[in-house]
């Protein structure tokens, strides 16, 4: 049995040449940790529309609040002012609408492959027959080439391996909106080309609408429709757009040559080096040093 | 092809040596396959062959000490006194199941002459006349119930030393259990609500440190108020297991407790961020994430916990008089023969195999609930 996309009509709207319409909005996003004179705002009045069927990158240093942007659409956090809205609707509370691939991959050590992946299909698809979510499981580890370990606990898995599994696991739930957060960086030069690849060969098959958070300029080009840099913190904000208008597919080997690519790449990392210097120059200023809150050692609630 | 099945066969070998905690055996399969046969018997001396001789030094150490140190009625039990009282006491331990079973066999043949008895009396009876019918059938009656009391038949003899020791060793898993049942719920309550917690924390703080020798009159007053009434036959279990049972669980109920706190409270962020974003419920979030999250540490906790509760038994049942081997040692030292120390010693050791044998099981428990790749010993 294989599963077709029903809902794939971003394909139409650009053959059709059609303004894409804003899946997810921020409008004038803020968020800061802390109180009192430890407060410290991290990201300030963002504003940014998520095309539907695009895939999007958002770039920047490591600090400037990019983690804390991934769960803002996700929804795991809330913002301090402004609103996440989801197709016009403020978004409440994480939920399976909105995939969030974690930068750590976040598989659950005691469930294998298939456990880990079933438990997302079962949650979100209750009302399906065993064997169509057993199909569907099935078809997921198919996508990301996991065939072979679908039965090794992730313990057994290397780095990339997790990641795919991270991946086909927010993939199976449908997302309208999928949230890459930093999904590559803990993973090696090598397996990082190639799942870079494999994220690029998937998006294609599944025209998902994507945002993904990364720190890597060349990855953002590689993978995304349009690029935004995102300013170094505190009270980072977001730069210019900058699209992306390499024709897909895309090929690495050849893009290294593409005059385009190279500008693209200049001009991406020239604005976040001057953005980093601007920041840096008003911190000096300041005179001070960010204070670290020291975590606070407690139960948990849930 | 027969060389795939054995590699196989031993790779099975190694990971339940793992599994049951007994690495020390790993070598000895990986001889038996074939593997490097030099570097194993090295292992072998090294990890076998050295806890041997040491054990031989001990013995020696243990046989000179039990020859110089005496006092004017007793002297230190040597290695050849205390094997000969574990011999002792097997032996008299096979012999009183044979007298046992002699006993019932010979009850239970007494019982086939009483029942016919009684039925021929029955048969007779039903074509008898009025008058003698009621005679004759109450003469049946004695004669039936004579015929049940012999073919039920328990011999009441004391309790041997084998006897005692599986005594403690229920007494200890009842203990245990009870322990667990209660200490489980209330850990994860206490690592889910920082309310709870903060609620049980002075209690937890003010009787986690309790010997249970303290405890154990105190349980024992609890005991006797729920026993109350029900009489000595009809009762499930004696007063005074249930009293020893009791403070084993009053004492091994904290390292379950503390630990599985712990390990709730200390769930990884991110396995609680996927719940949010399934969506998960409270409950499905409780019994999909935080609980096998948090086995290992529970079962840690749990280990703990059963190695605390089978030093308590032995002190609980000398005090309430449980027949287990802590009345045995007591009664031992109260009788004061020849033997009583030699067989105190056969006591200790076997206390020390019991909780070893214990520990182990508790330690594969625990391999088999954790999910990393470490296995530590």
């Amino acid at each position: 049995m294989t599963l077709t996309r029903l809902d794939k009509p971003v394909m139409r709207q650009r053959a059709g040449g059609q303004l894409l319409s804003p899946i997810m909005t921020l409008e004038g996003v803020s968020k800061g940790y802390g109180s009192g004179e430890i407060r410290t705002e991290v990201l300030q009045d963002i504003h940014l529309n998520i095309r539907e069927g695009e895939f999007l990158a958002i770039c920047g240093f490591s600090g400037s609040g990019k983690t804390t942007l991934a769960q803002l659409i996700a929804g795991l956090i809330t913002p301090d002012s402004g609103q996440v809205l989801m197709g016009g609707v403020p978004v409440n509370g994480p939920g399976p609408e909105r995939g969030l691939v974690f930068q750590n991959y976040s598989l659950l050590p005691w469930l294998n492959v298939w456990g880990n992946i079933a438990l997302s299909v079962d949650r979100v698809f209750p009302d399906w027959t065993r064997a169509d979510r057993r199909a569907h499981v099935q078809h997921f580890i198919e996508l990301v080439g996991l065939t072979h370990a679908t039965r090794r606990h992730p313990h057994e898995l290397s780095g990339g391996m997790r990641q795919r599994v991270s991946l086909a696991r927010t993939l199976a739930m449908k997302p309208r909106v999928l949230v890459l957060d930093e999904p590559l960086s803990a993973l090696d030069a090598l397996t990082r080309a190639s799942m870079q690849d494999e994220i690029l060969r998937i998006w294609e098959e599944e025209r998902q609408t994507c945002v993904m958070i990364t720190n890597d300029i060349d990855e953002a080009i590689l993978l995304a429709d349009r690029i935004i840099p995102l300013n170094p913190g505190p009270r980072a904000g977001l730069g210019p757009t900058f699209a992306v208008d390499l024709t897909r597919p895309r090929d690495k080997t050849a893009l290294n040559h593409d005059p385009r690519f190279k500008g693209l790449r200049n001009a991406v990392t020239n604005f976040l080096v001057a953005a980093r210097q601007k920041s840096r120059d008003v911190l000096a200023k300041a005179e001070t040093l960010p204070r670290v809150q020291r975590p606070l050692l407690k139960p948990r609630k849930f | 092809m027969n060389q795939p099945k054995k590699t196989n066969l031993s790779n099975k070998a190694l990971k339940f040596c793992q599994l049951a905690g007994l690495p020390v055996l790993i070598p000895f399969v990986r001889l038996f396959a074939g593997e490097e046969p030099r570097e194993q018997v090295r292992e072998i001396l090294k990890f076998v062959g050295v806890p041997i001789i040491a054990s031989l030094f001990f013995i020696g150490a243990w046989s000179l000490a039990s020859e110089r140190i005496k006092t004017e009625s007793a002297q230190l039990p040597g290695p050849m006194a205390t094997w000969q009282a574990a011999r002792e006491l097997w032996q008299s331990h096979v012999d009183q199941k044979r007298a046992d079973r002699e006993r019932m066999a010979a009850e239970r043949e007494k019982a086939i002459p009483l029942m016919t008895q009684a039925l021929s009396l029955e048969s007779r009876a039903a074509e008898a006349d009025q008058t003698v019918r009621e005679q004759l059938l109450a003469d049946a009656a004695v004669y039936r119930k004579r015929a049940m009391l012999a073919a039920n038949f328990r011999p009441t003899s004391a309790p041997t030393f084998v006897d005692q020791t599986f005594r403690s060793i229920g007494t200890v898993f009842v203990g245990f259990f009870i322990a667990t049942l209660i200490a489980v719920p209330l850990g994860i309550l206490c690592g889910m609500n920082p309310i709870f917690n903060a609620a049980m924390t002075p209690i937890i703080q003010l009787f986690k440190p309790v010997s249970p020798l303290a405890w154990l009159p105190i349980a024992s007053i609890v005991i006797i108020w729920w026993h109350n009434g029900s009489s000595a036959e009809h009762a499930l279990f004696s007063r005074a297991f249930l009293i020893s049972a009791t403070t084993v669980s009053l004492c091994s109920l904290w390292p379950t407790l503390v630990n599985t706190a712990l390990g709730v409270s200390n769930v990884d962020k991110d396995y609680l961020n996927v719940a949010k974003v399934l969506n998960l419920s409270w409950w499905q979030t409780l019994t999909k994430i935080v609980i096998p999250a948090s086995l290992p540490l529970m079962f840690a906790g749990l280990r703990i916990s059963l190695g605390v509760g089978w030093m308590v038994l032995i002190a609980a049942d000398m005090l309430a008089q449980n027949p287990g081997l802590g009345k045995f040692i007591w009664d031992m030292f109260q009788n004061g023969s020849s033997t009583t120390y030699a067989r105190i010693a056969v006591a200790v050791l076997v206390i020390g195999v019991v909780g070893f044998v214990l520990d182990r099981i508790m330690i594969c428990l625990r391999n088999l609930v954790s999910f990393d790749s470490t296995v530590p010993a």
